[in-house]
This record gives C-alpha cells, structure tokens and sequence, in this order.
C-alpha cells in the first residue's frame, strides 16, 4: 500500500504529472471574479467563501479523471487488481495521492488567494480549517466517480455529471463554517457536520468504488 | 500435487458464452499452453483463471493468491525507470529482490532508464520480469512473446523451465513455438461455445454477480 502511494506521488510530479495544475487554474478563477463582479469589498467579501469553495471544487474535478484512467490505459490496474493488495485498498490509497497532489496544495494556497477577494483576516482559519476537513471528502467522491466512468470513452464529462451532486453537503456546510467565522458567529455545528460527511465518506465509498472497479475490470 | 484444477469451465465475453466445457489441471513443474483461432476466448479464459472475471459455470480449485498474470499490456509507467517499476511490483507482491529477475529478462543495462525510452521488446521484458518478481508459482500469460526476438523467446523460455522446476506452473496463450517441447498443449477450438445453445444470458444482474 505504501509502494503504492510512493508510486502515485512520485507520478504526480513526474513530467506530465499534471502537479501544480490545480493550484493555478484555483488562482485564475479567484482571480478572474473581481474581474466579473467588480472590486469593491462589499461585492466581493460577501460572496468570498462561496467563490473559494467553489473554485477548490472545480480545480478538484480537473484531475479527478486521472486517478484511475492512466492506470486502466497502461493496464497496471489490471494488474493490481490480481496482485495481493484489496481492491478498497487501492482505492483508499489512490484517494489519499489525489488529495495530497492536489487538494493540499489547493488547501496551502486558499488563504492568499482569499486576499484577491477581501476575505477578512478573522475568517481566513476557518478557511483553512473547512477546506482541510472538507476537501478529503471530495477526492473521495471524486474516486469514486472516477471507477465507475475508468474505461470510457470521454468519462470525464460524464464524471463530473456524476460528482458534482455529490459535492453539495459538503459545499454547502464549508462555506457555511466560513461565513460563520467571518461574522464572528459559532461554527461548530457546521464544522461537525462537514466533519461527519467526510468521516461517512471516507468509511464507505472504498467499498464502493471498489465494486465499481470489479464490475468495469470484466 | 495439483496447484490448479479447472473443471467444466464456461466464460463470458461481453454477455456471449466464449469457450465452455473447459477442464484441465496443472501439476507443479507442469506448463500447458493454450491455442485456439482469434477471439475463440483465449484471453477471457486467462482472464477468469487470474480473477477478473467471475466464471459462468464449473469450478477452479486453487490456492489463493496463487496466480501471476501478464496480459496484453505490460502496466509499466513511462515516466518511471526500469527499477521503479519494478521495485513497486515488487513491493506489491511484498518482495524485495529485483535483481535476479533484471539478470533473468537481461534488463541490467537498461536498470536506470525510464520505461517510456524502452523499445517494445524491451518494455515487454520488464512486463515479464514483473512476472518473476511476483514469487507466485503459477504463471498465467496471455501472449508473453508479442515483439520478442528470438533470442528473447528463447531466453524467456529458459525463465519458464527454471519456474517449473522450482515447483512452479504455467498456463500460456500463445501463436509461436516456445520451444517448450515437454509442455501439454489445450486447443480451445473444441471448446467453443455453441451458439443459441440452451442457455439464456442471466440479465441485469449478471452484472452485480
């Protein structure tokens, strides 16, 4: 499992690796908002969370194709699914080299690109802290929708059909636990529930997406 | 003793019966190799042995975690070298030792190059390499000698008599003469599946079975 995770980051930041990619299409959308709704504070500092969270969901999308179709191209998920690890397994471990190459990053670099939006200072931890909580939930998702749509044609627009639904409890409680923080209200019940969605997630989607991947190996 | 017995076996491809009634069993030091005409369900028979598949009917007996599968595709990453790759199958496998396997497929020149520069003789030599370091003792492989020369075919064939005689087995799909000249042959031509016969495909659940 951990040959598996070595094998999986080292890919990421390989050549075509496709490492860094979500930060930078991140920093162009909160970059382009002002552009679209104006620069004035009180524009944009209402809107903030929503537009944070929102672009993490949509950089995370960009890759999520990637987790499993590369290794059903070159037929390595073939392999792995005859070799002694289980299949839950791979999909966890998987899940957990997408969240570390591409959700992290976009968790690290949240905050600065808060300031492009007048984010207040006090709501910035709450910032970090929603994305950390919330973000493993999405790779999760997102490996998930990626089993089932791994060997078609053109899966990723499909995927995303498929994720983004999924993706709404935890869109909505994150921003929420920001807006809660920004007015200086009391974000723990918000937070318990991003918390709880996460947990469920992460317990039962490698179960799955396992299935999904046995059924699409045939 | 026995290491895979098959007995009766019928597969699928696509929701049609491929071969079916196929039996056969492979001793310890025991290689058979498998013909038959395109599409007759050479793969999907591997493919049933090595686990992928669920079968339609009959029985496999063997232990578990037994087989080592090499299909068509190799599964090599190109942008990591020829050690990487096989370091990582070999972790997978919870092995350590590459090196007898690099010597093996004649790789230890190439060890520090990246799998993407390799040749298509080459790469497909690290795919079988990964064969070996798995330390699994039955072999199943779909056309292992695709763009070998023939001094590789030869070598791999030297690979495959010493695994049969570590108490080893290999169950081969192949179109050319290995050279394994005590190895039993299995035409799947008598085996295929008869068309309309009295079975009806299972439906929508055959999906989740």
């Amino acid at each position: 499992m951990i040959a598996l995770l070595i094998r999986d980051l080292r890919l990421a930041t390989r050549a075509g690796g496709g490492f860094g990619l979500a930060v930078a299409f991140f920093l162009i959308l909160c970059a382009l908002v002002p552009f679209g709704v104006g620069p004035d504070t009180s524009a944009l500092r209402p809107i903030a969370p929503g537009i944070l969270w929102l672009g993490a969901l949509l950089a995370c999308l960009l890759s999520l194709d990637r987790i499993f179709a590369l290794d059903y191209e070159d037929g390595s998920l073939d392999l792995l699914a005859t070799a002694p690890l289980p299949l839950e397994g791979v999909v966890a471990v998987k899940a957990l080299a997408h969240w570390i190459t591409t959700m992290l990053p976009l968790v690290v670099a949240a905050p600065l690109f808060g300031l492009l939006l007048h984010l207040p200072a006090q709501a910035v931890p709450w910032l970090i802290i929603s994305l950390l909580i919330g973000t493993p939930a999405m790779s999760m998702l997102g490996a998930f929708g990626a089993a089932v749509t791994v060997g078609l044609r053109r899966g990723g627009l499909l995927l995303s059909l498929l994720v983004l639904p999924l993706y709404i409890p935890t869109l909505i409680f994150g921003t929420e636990v920001i807006r809660r923080g920004q007015e200086g209200g009391d974000p723990a019940t918000p937070l318990l529930f991003l918390a709880g969605i996460t947990t469920g997630v992460i317990a039962l989607i490698p179960f799955a997406a396992a299935a999904a991947l046995r059924i699409n190996l045939r | 003793m026995s290491l895979l017995t098959v007995h009766d076996l019928a597969v699928s491809r696509g929701g049609l019966r491929a071969v079916e009634g196929v039996s056969f069993s492979l001793d310890a030091g025991q290689a058979l190799i498998l013909r038959g005409p395109n599409g007759v369900g050479k793969t999907t028979l591997l493919r049933t042995i090595a686990g992928l598949q669920p079968a339609v009917q009959g029985r496999m007996d063997m232990a578990e975690d037994a087989v080592a599968y090499a299909a068509h595709a190799d599964g090599l990453k190109t942008t990591l070298t020829v050690a990487e790759n096989l370091r990582f199958w070999a972790a997978v496998f919870g092995r350590r030792d590459i090196l007898p396997a690099l010597q093996a497929m004649d790789l230890t020149a190439l060890e520090d190059r990246p799998a993407g520069s390799l040749s298509a003789g080459q790469k497909r030599r690290l795919g079988l390499a990964r064969v070996l370091v798995s330390g699994r003792p039955i072999w199943v492989l779909d056309e292992p000698t695709v763009s070998l020369d023939a001094e590789s075919v030869t070598r791999f064939a030297a690979v495959i008599r010493d695994q049969l005689a570590h108490g080893g087995a290999a169950l081969i799909a192949t179109h050319i003469d290995l050279g394994l000249t005590e190895a039993a042959v299995l035409d799947l031509t008598a085996c295929r599946a008869r068309p309309g016969a009295t079975h009806r495909p299972a439906g929508f659940n055959e999906a989740f079975a």
